[in-house]
């Protein structure tokens, strides 16, 4: 059985790494700052104690005042598991740095993303649409999309 | 002197009998070696995730029955598991029993249709395919012996299953799980040993272990790489703790690898459907859940093995009727992303068996 991370701990731990990088703790995840989401996923998969090798999904929602990318992570080592977070503001320019260099699964998911919810993910390599086709208007998944 | 060659750009798809369905790769080719191919998805985007968010959560389930068609039956019970997970229902135990069923005859049958394909794939036309719709036939009989349907079975329902098997459903099904091992030893008396399929299968499209994790390859395209991970057994849900069964692995993560994994995790399903059916008690088939359900504000991502490997749904309620984000995780499309790796350097004939052992659905892919 995967045992959820604890949320506190590895909160705890992200802040002494990286001080200023941690925005909020809510009860199931960790939300991270979007200029520092980069170093954080890369501390997760390479510290010892964490070692998140397996990105099981990545998705983002819209919450009207701000998008939300959800980052499932999963260890086979320790059979353990977190959710990591990231939240912009901005609505006309979102922006979430790629960890297509930590995970490749991360390649499909964040084109998917940006095709249906508008995020750009700087740095990932061919960021186009994934399911509806070039030149399409808007981006349906956003809740203002009618 | 050396003769001048050029890069070649080959359309395949969307319509193309070994696709699988409306997918296009460009593949860029040196004479008949791959040198690159990008796979072109989105022909069947219906935007399920989109139009989820205008039903209520029992009005879904139907959308889920047309994402994996090939595997609707677990589709359901991934979609009705993060309900559950989101709204805290508990279902009773005769409900855990006919789903463990049902999904394990899902898994015995998606395998089927993978391995029937994938040889078909590499030239066997045909025959190989009609052995395995033999036995596929007995277990749409069975499906729609329970739920009236053949592919898109709308079976589950939240907190239960809609309606208790018929008498004649049980003998039927062990008739099926006692004639089954003898069925799977024909097929691998025809398969294993050959000669043509170890030659074309062994070796070829190698997605090794580092790399299969990296990609999230899920299921049995993980399995043949020498990865040990099962969700069933390493995140159980359900009752699967209850069951005994094994986890079979490939070692070097070839074609040849993904279809014996296949080949093995039928005789498992049947080991499973054995111990189900011996334990199966009587009682309710659905718990008291509210005809509209609006479970309390939060999230969820619940994830199962479906046949083709980890299905998730990742959903966020707002303690309304229809859920706020409905997303679903497809397998196939993540085992997707290391088909560039797999090719590169192989042929256009090796190309199309790599792809077919992959075992993707489109209706997934593209939701």
């Amino acid at each position: 059985m995967t045992t959820v991370f604890n949320v506190e701990y590895a909160a705890k731990k992200i802040i002494e790494a990286f001080p200023d990088s941690v925005a909020v703790v809510v009860k199931v995840a960790v939300v991270v700052n979007s200029n520092s989401l980069y170093q954080v996923a890369e501390f997760l998969k390479d510290t010892s104690g964490f070692e998140f090798d397996y990105l099981n999904n990545l998705t983002a929602v819209d919450y009207i005042d701000y998008f939300e990318v959800v980052y499932n992570l999963n260890s086979l080592e320790h059979n353990h598991s977190l959710v990591l977070k990231t939240r912009c503001y901005d609505r006309n320019r979102p922006v979430v740095p790629s960890v297509i260099s930590l995970w490749r699964a991360a390649d499909y998911q964040e084109r998917e993303i940006y095709d249906l919810m508008g995020i750009t993910f700087e740095g990932h390599p061919n960021l186009k649409r994934l399911l509806l086709w070039e030149g399409f208007m808007g981006h349906p998944l956003r809740r203002d999309y009618l | 002197m050396a003769i001048k060659t050029e890069p070649f750009i080959l359309n395949m798809g969307p319509q193309h009998p070994s696709t699988h369905g409306v997918f296009r790769m460009k593949v860029t080719l040196d004479g008949e070696v791959v040198v690159d191919v990008e796979p072109v998805i989105g022909y069947l985007h219906r935007g399920i995730e989109k139009l989820a968010e205008g039903r209520t959560y029992t009005q879904n389930i139907p959308f889920t029955d047309r994402l994996d068609y090939l595997a609707s039956m677990t589709n359901n019970f991934a979609y009705v598991l993060a309900v559950e997970k989101l709204a805290g229902i508990k279902v009773p135990e005769r409900v855990e029993y006919l789903r463990i069923i049902v999904a394990e005859m899902m898994r015995i049958s998606s395998h089927l249709m993978a391995v029937g394909f994938f040889l078909n794939d590499l030239g066997a036309m045909m025959t190989p395919m009609l052995y395995m719709f033999r036995e596929r036939e007995k277990l749409l009989d069975l499906f729609d012996m329970v739920c009236g349907q053949r592919l898109t079975y709308n079976y589950m329902r939240i907190g239960g299953v809609s309606q208790d098997i018929p008498d004649d459903f049980l003998p039927a099904l062990k008739r099926f799980v006692a004639e089954m091992p003898g069925f799977i030893d024909e097929y691998d008396q025809l398969l294993a040993e050959n000669e043509i399929l170890l030659v074309r299968t062994k070796g070829v499209g190698v997605l090794p272990k580092d790399l299969a994790i990296n990609i999230a390859a899920s299921g049995p395209v993980l399995r043949a790489s020498g990865v040990d991970w099962d969700i069933r057994r390493d995140d159980t849900y359900s009752i699967y703790d209850r069951f005994d069964f094994d986890i079979p692995i490939g070692n070097v993560g070839d074609c040849y690898d993904r279809y014996w994994v296949r080949m093995q995790e039928m005789s498992q399903s049947i080991r499973i459907l054995e111990q189900a059916i011996a334990q199966l008690p009587e009682g309710k088939v659905c718990a008291d859940v509210p005809q509209l359900l609006r479970p309390p504000i939060g999230e969820v991502y619940g994830h199962i093995e479906a046949p083709k490997g980890e299905l998730g749904f990742y959903l966020v309620s707002d303690n309304s009727i229809s859920p706020y984000r409905f997303h679903i995780r497809p397998p196939t499309l993540i085992n997707l992303t290391a088909l560039k790796d797999m090719v590169i350097g192989w042929k256009v004939a090796d190309l199309i068996i790599t792809f077919g052992s992959m075992d993707v659905c489109l209706g997934e892919i593209d939701r």
